[in-house]
């Protein structure tokens, strides 16, 4: 029974060098490997698949590719997911590296079990399964790392968005892009105050330009955070009010209870202003040498 | 238990809390802090969180009577060194003190109490203008 139920293992075993070869050519011709550098690359990854397929195989255990048997396999896979999604290739790609094994596999099946239709379609049936197995697993892994990469961006996003600025010596902005949500607004609160601690500052402008709607939760997560700003000692002044949505801002009937102006221009001249500083235009006409 | 010291600088007082607050402490608190503004002229009250890592509703509430109490005897009340941590969580519980105000460190709380006392009007108008 065993023998019986090895034969795909036997004749990987035998046949090794041709699969491998065919196996190649198969991938050459589905995808069309540009350089010379990705096809070294792809012939090494095939020559270490085939060599762990040949061992899991070897365990007769073709069922459950989560056995312990196929535990060198699954890292294989997974490394090589990895390292192609993070390359850039297509699913397509990746998926075809696993699948186009089945070509030359069942070229050998055929060959040895020509006459023998029965044995033929129970050792195609097994070893199709096998294979689709691997290439689901290696589709798995491909896009857990693509979801790691976009949540790693969602977050250097996140981080990128939400800068503070010194404008002058004690004025912060902190010029808003995007949709506040109560995650963005926890980390401005916090990259806010942590600045007002460091550099002493007593105004900071909130500059809303880039926030595209102003809704009642956008509004209150507004008041938080120059609510948590004055309690730190820092004034704040809002900033980049849009017609629209100074209108929205009344329709709701929301109250702000803070300094607003039209633009970043006129928040900092009243921040210079409170600051004692004032911006005045030269009298003299500019000393060239100056 | 002993109770929280009163400093006077000038015609200001500060007052730095560095215990945990409790009901008893905080009316002696009170009493004292009104019979030395009293007694001293001060125009100006300073009150230290810096050492508090919590403060809660109670602490909201204390600060918020000392203020009103400092009003009535014609002492501008200050809040200083409240840390950025304190400041989220007083936020997120829906106290923001408004009846109070505050400054970064005890200097900043100084040269706003002076500030105020020395034209109060203006700085109220330029406040919300």
């Amino acid at each position: 029974m065993n023998d019986d139920r090895n034969t795909i293992w036997s004749l990987v075993e035998k046949h090794h060098q041709r699969l491998l070869t065919e196996w190649l050519a198969c991938q050459q011709r589905d995808l069309r490997l540009p350089d010379s550098d990705r096809k070294a690359d792809t012939a090494g990854l095939a020559r270490r698949f085939l060599e762990e397929f040949r061992r899991g195989t070897a365990s007769a255990q073709f069922d459950d590719i989560q056995a312990a048997e196929w535990q060198p396999m699954r890292e294989l896979l997974e490394d090589l997911s990895r390292d192609r999604a993070l390359q850039g290739f297509s699913p397509n790609e990746t998926a075809v590296f696993v699948f186009s094994l089945k070509e030359p596999l069942f070229a050998l099946l055929r060959r040895e079990f020509g006459a023998d239709a029965d044995r033929l379609a129970s050792e195609t049936w097994i070893a199709s399964r096998l294979i689709d197995e691997l290439g689901l697993y290696t589709m798995e892994c491909f896009a857990k790392t693509r979801e790691e990469v976009i949540n790693r961006q969602q977050q250097e996003l996140l981080e990128l968005s939400t800068p503070v600025v010194t404008l002058w010596d004690g004025i912060l902005a902190l010029p808003l892009i995007g949709t506040l949500d109560s995650e963005r607004t926890q980390i401005v609160m916090e990259s806010l105050l942590q600045r007002i601690v460091t550099s002493g500052a007593e105004i900071a402008i909130i500059d809303i330009t880039g926030v595209p709607t102003v809704d009642t939760l956008v509004a209150q997560h507004l008041i938080k955070t120059i609510s948590a700003a004055r309690l730190m000692g820092a004034d704040c002044i809002l900033s980049g009010i849009r017609p629209q949505i100074a209108q929205t801002i009344v329709h709701l009937g929301l109250e702000l209870n803070v300094v607003s102006k039209a633009t970043m221009a006129d928040a900092l001249a009243l921040a210079l202003r409170r600051t004692g500083k004032v911006i005045t235009e030269r009298k003299q006409p500019a000393n060239p040498e100056a | 238990m002993g109770d929280i010291p009163i400093l006077k600088i000038g015609d200001c007082l500060l007052v730095s809390i560095q215990v945990d607050m409790h009901d008893r402490l905080a009316l002696a608190l009170q009493d004292d802090l009104t019979e030395r503004i009293v007694a001293d002229h001060a125009r100006g009250v300073m009150i230290d969180i810096s050492a508090l890592e919590i403060v809660d509703s109670f602490i909201g509430r204390m600060l918020n009577n000392i203020a009103a109490m400092s009003r009535v005897l014609d002492a501008i009340t200050v809040v200083v060194g409240m840390r950025p941590a304190v400041a989220i969580t007083l936020v997120e519980l829906g106290l923001s003190l408004t009846g109070v105000r505050t400054a970064l460190n005890v200097d900043k709380g100084l040269a706003l109490i002076r500030r105020a006392i020395d034209s109060p009007e203006r700085d109220d108008a330029d406040r919300y203008g």
